[in-house]
């Protein structure tokens, strides 16, 4: 097997792009995807300020490490979750990897913070793990973002992740979630921007390109994972992928260019509130997180006191659109 | 040959020499799924296995 680029011996074949590529050449593809993601979605800007959520996976870090590698500033935010040692080892991953780099890293810790880890919440509020966890770590990057006057949130969603959620919300024709799965969701009031650069990516591929760039990262699985039906629309979708190479990308990128249009993006902005008991935007009394902390705590709402996660820093933010004076 | 599955961590003994196509076929592992992992770098699908390699067999998909 040889490299398309270079001829020398191939490490990975990538039958979607029918090509096999180098070290080299491959690092280079990945850069190459990120950076042509970021220009046609006009996502970010060198002199933007960028929060990445970390989680100690492949993903986050990988996307990390090509965000800086292009030359962009970025910051991580790692939340410990309280998933037993799952957490403490993902941790020590990230860890590993902003001490090797000097990157600058906020962490915030559910249990020291609010009070509570993602499982004794799902024990106690009979919640799918899953669902607090993704309720807690959306509540928190957007607060942590906002306060932090960042100019916009990179996740690490990858391809398969986007087809796999496109693959569930067509099942049960989620419509509102079909408007609003866009690689770039704009800031509104109490939200961040929010932006994927990795949706050119396969998760094949973020792995492969931790291995090759020696990025130590949780390999395991995610003990509360277990059932998770994300997982199960996967496999499903990489069982088609390896019969017809290029599936998934058809399959999202299709979406995107023919089919979202269709699907209007909710517009909640009038129906938004101040939370009373955190001041996060809402369209009930007391948002979402706030009711998964009181159930978690057994606290009431009288005990709740907005948490300073991150203050804003003391430089000139940066101005323009996003998108324009890209380098 | 040894090599070291994930998720959970455990160790199984092939017969060698197979190449990196034919053990994941064998071991009914999907390569849009897996990376196969030996001496620090990723090993091509056409790479024959003998007695002397070490490898890991590690998924990719996640819950996320």
């Amino acid at each position: 097997m040889k490299c398309r680029v270079c001829r020398e011996p191939a490490v990975i074949d990538l039958r979607r792009h029918n090509a096999n590529f180098c070290t080299d050449h491959f690092l280079r593809h990945c850069r190459q995807q990120v950076e042509r993601v970021i220009k046609d979605f006009d996502m970010v800007r060198t002199d933007h300020r960028i929060l990445v959520a970390v989680s100690g996976g492949k993903d986050s870090l990988a996307l990390w490490d090509l965000l800086n590698e292009l030359g962009y500033q970025v910051d991580g935010l790692y939340i410990g979750l309280g998933i037993d040692q799952y957490s403490d080892s993902s941790y020590r991953f990230v860890q590993e990897f902003v001490e090797q780099r000097s990157l600058h890293l906020i962490v915030v810790d559910l249990a020291e913070t609010h009070g509570f880890g993602v499982s004794t919440a799902s024990a106690t509020t009979r919640r799918v793990p899953c669902s607090a966890c993704g309720l807690s770590k959306r509540h928190v990057f957007d607060k942590a973002a906002v306060d932090g006057g960042y100019d916009a949130v990179v996740t690490g969603h990858n391809l398969d992740d986007e087809a796999a959620v496109l693959y569930g919300n067509v099942l049960r024709w989620q419509v509102g979630y079909l408007g609003r799965q866009r690689p770039v969701l704009e800031a509104r009031a109490g939200f961040p921007r929010k932006v994927k650069p990795l949706i050119r990516l396969t998760e094949r591929e973020t792995a492969a390109y931790c291995v090759l760039r020696g990025i130590e990262y949780q390999v395991e699985e995610c003990p509360m994972a277990d059932g998770n039906r994300h997982l199960g629309f996967k496999e499903a979708l990489n069982r088609l992928e390896e019969q017809s190479p290029g599936s998934k990308a058809e399959f999202y990128f299709g979406y995107l260019k023919r089919a979202i249009d269709r699907f209007e993006e909710p517009d909640d902005r009038d129906q938004l509130g101040p939370c009373s008991a955190c001041g996060a935007p809402t369209d009930a009394d007391v948002c979402a997180f706030c009711r998964l902390v009181l159930q978690a705590t057994g606290t009431s709402i009288s005990d709740r006191r907005p948490v300073a996660l991150v203050s804003k820093p003391d430089i000139p933010a940066s101005t323009g659109g996003p998108g324009s004076g890209h380098e | 040959m040894k090599v070291l599955l994930r998720n959970p961590s455990r160790e199984i003994e092939i017969e060698v020499p197979i190449s990196v196509v034919k053990l994941l076929r064998r071991l009914d592992l999907n390569r849009e799924s897996v990376l196969v992992i030996g001496r620090g770098t990723l090993v091509p699908g056409d790479a024959v296995l003998d007695d002397d390699d070490e490898i890991e067999i590690r998924p990719v998909i996640s819950g996320g």
